[in-house]
């Protein structure tokens, strides 16, 4: 019997079984940002424990990230000592770093992949949930909490819980329209919020062996939102030379031989999978978040469920009166004040692109204000190189510097009051953007982009 | 290392599903280098805004106040990996949590910090909420070693994970000590990895 992806890789860097149950398993690659490393810091030197694998280990600053004025000291004093702060450990602890000024800076699960940091075959830890990004590449990739962090920075390890394997497998081809973001919306719609607890999700299928590793990490992102800490997909050819070249890709004389490894780690044909689900990619229409969680969600030709259409009707409830929703009301047409563009969810060049194809030589409605966040400065680079900052510019959109931006509110771009904001990023929660009322709705770059011409949500199948 | 074997204490219950982390402590919180006040911001915009169904958030209800035990419904905990939310719980004074379901980052991190979540069925915590907000002073006892909770007119059986449960009783639960015990063979796993073999 074949082994899945995840046993290859769990068995490799299992050190030994713990007498708690759990594995003790070997962390190849620990990223480290300024949110949820601090307390971790005190820690090692509360109890004189050191780093004993730097070459493991990578820190930047992405959260806290002011997008339109980085001058040091920050204005939000706060978010000025949780920089310092980073600054001070990294350098105590002589922990590699891409510091503010630093042209590869960007959001933690954009620049792992870009620079190369983040390759087939590892397991990755990082004190963000989005860690599962990284899993687009064949890695086992875990977001952890700051005790774990600190396991990590001290041992290089992890104490976890063997997870179990569900293939979900997407095949046909996407209609015009619809985008990774939909396909990875319609799986947390059809398997639900906790559908993923305790589960690997292993993303593959035809449609999934077309996709460009954006589009791969775009879907491994948000396995979180359906409960599944890790998700994955098997490297293949475009993995390979997505990594071959890039600043800590293995050298050029070492490279084939890395590969042919990478390639051996993937799924076997004949392994065998907890379970397995299908997904028609042709059935997919853009999807729309309507809730407060990322599967409460709709097609865009759909309308908003009533709360005895669920298993849960007092959420459903709970979650229209906070929407200011009413149940049967299709969410076309539905007015947006903010449209945000970004995030480590949808913040790649190809992101980026698809937006700007939408939005060039046409301008966002009056009342929206609409924003571009490059996921990292080197996207940022590349897309002034094609220009794509002064097509967003020309329509109305303000072009900023790279971090997390509005996907949540730790830095100055927050919505305001009730607002309504069409976005990209990858949660939809009650406050997450920065108000506590604010009403986030959920959807592809290109939705956001059609959104923010019309001013409200609307079809991008007919502009696309 | 503390041994955690038994809880006993009043209880607050928190109704609803998908309760996420960036309700039980928003975001701008996190912009701080220590946890200390955290338990300050607990559900604060939630506090704010009222909970449908409710007249006052349970939180800032007088009769839950100096609770220890937690009652929630299921997938309590989604979304982000910040260890802030079981940190603002566990220093507000609750000491476990008993629920339906747990989402998978948040039930490890409160392992992490000595915070036992345990979970029973939707009848039984249904039961519980019930007894607790007719009852307030009622006094719950969660022994983990029985796998049992006792409040009184209700007594049910609730589940962790066996070697979670000897994890509590033995104080293993403190992780870093563990990992670094016999390094000796952190060192030989790192060595035969195809990756870090050019490093």
């Amino acid at each position: 019997m074949g082994q899945t992806l995840l046993k290859k890789v769990w068995d490799l860097h299992t050190v030994r079984q713990l007498p708690t149950g759990q594995t003790q398993l070997f962390i190849g690659l620990h990223l480290v940002h300024e949110v949820t490393s601090p307390q971790a810091f005190d820690a090692l030197r509360a109890n004189g424990w050191t780093i004993p694998f730097l070459d493991r280990t990578f820190a930047t600053v992405d959260h806290i990230v002011p997008t339109s004025d980085r001058k040091r000291p920050f204005i939000d004093v706060m978010a000025e000592d949780m920089m310092s702060s980073l600054e001070r450990n990294v350098r105590d602890f002589g922990i590699r770093f891409v510091g503010l000024d630093d042209q590869r800076q960007g959001i933690v699960h954009i620049i792992g992949p870009e620079l190369g940091l983040t390759q087939p075959g590892m397991t990755i830890a990082c004190g963000d949930s989005h860690t599962s990004t990284h899993g687009a590449f064949g890695s086992v990739a875990f977001g952890i909490g700051t005790s774990q962090v600190r396991d990590v920075l001290a041992s290089q390890c992890l104490a976890i819980e063997p997870l179990k394997v569900r293939r979900i497998r997407v095949t046909g081809t996407l209609p015009k329209g619809v985008y990774a973001k939909d396909v990875i919306l319609a799986i947390i719609q059809r398997l639900g919020v906790q559908g993923g607890n305790g589960y690997a999700y292993e993303y593959a299928g035809d449609a999934v062996d077309r996709m460009s590793m954006d589009e791969r990490m775009t879907i491994c992102n948000m396995s979180i939102e359906g409960g599944a800490r890790v998700g994955y997909v098997n490297p293949d050819d475009t993995t390979i030379e997505y990594v071959r070249g890039r600043p800590f890709a293995p050298p050029a004389d070492r490279f084939d031989r890395m590969a042919a490894w990478w390639k051996s780690m993937a799924s076997d044909r004949d392994a065998s999978y907890d379970d397995d689900v299908e997904i028609k990619a042709s059935e997919l229409t853009p999807i729309v978040t309507w809730g407060v969680n990322p599967g409460q969600s709709i097609g865009i030709d759909g309308r908003v469920p009533a709360p005895a259409e669920g298993a849960d009707p007092k959420g459903i409830s709970d979650a229209l009166s906070f929407m200011g929703l009413t149940a049967g009301q299709p969410i076309e047409g539905m007015k947006v004040d903010v449209a945000f563009i970004g995030s480590c969810t949808n913040g790649r060049l190809s992101d980026l692109r698809e937006a700007a194809q939408i939005v060039k030589g046409k301008h966002v409605a009056k009342h929206v204000k609409a924003l571009v966040v490059p996921g990292s400065t080197g996207v940022a680079h590349a897309a002034e190189r094609e220009g794509l900052d002064e097509v967003f510019r020309a329509a109305g959109f303000e072009w900023r510097g790279a971090g997390c931006s509005m996907c949540l509110g730790m830095n100055p771009d927050k919505l305001q009051g009730d607002q309504v904001c069409a976005s990209s990023s990858n949660r939809n929660f009650k406050g997450r953007q920065g108000s506590p009322t604010g009403r986030t709705l959920l959807m592809s770059p290109a939705m956001v982009a059609a959104a923010a011409l019309a001013g409200e949500v609307t079809d991008v199948r007919e502009l696309a | 290392m503390q041994r955690i074997t038994q809880v006993s204490g009043r209880a607050i219950p928190m109704r609803g599903n998908d309760i996420d982390t960036d309700r039980i402590i928003p975001a701008r919180y996190l912009r701080a280098i220590t946890f200390d006040g955290m338990e300050d911001h607990v559900f604060e915009d939630d506090r704010r805004l009222g909970s449908p169904g409710h007249n006052r958030h349970p939180f800032d209800t007088p009769s839950y106040q100096g609770a220890s035990l937690m009652l929630v419904n299921s997938n309590f905990g989604c979304g982000s990996s910040r260890e802030h939310a079981p940190q603002a719980i566990r220093r507000w004074g609750i000491e476990a949590i008993v629920g339906e379901s747990f989402a998978e980052i948040f039930f490890g991190n409160s392992a992490m910090i000595g915070m036992p979540c345990v979970t029973a069925s939707s009848e039984d915590i249904a039961a519980l909420m019930t007894l607790v907000e007719r009852q307030p002073a009622t006094v719950l006892t969660l022994d983990l070693q029985a796998g049992t909770l006792d409040a009184g007119s209700v007594r049910c059986a609730i589940s962790l994970p066996p070697k979670q449960r000897e994890a509590f009783a033995t104080g293993a639960w403190d992780t870093t000590g563990m990992l670094l015990d016999r390094y000796d063979e952190v060192r030989a796993t790192a060595a035969r990895l195809p990756y870090t073999a050019g490093a």
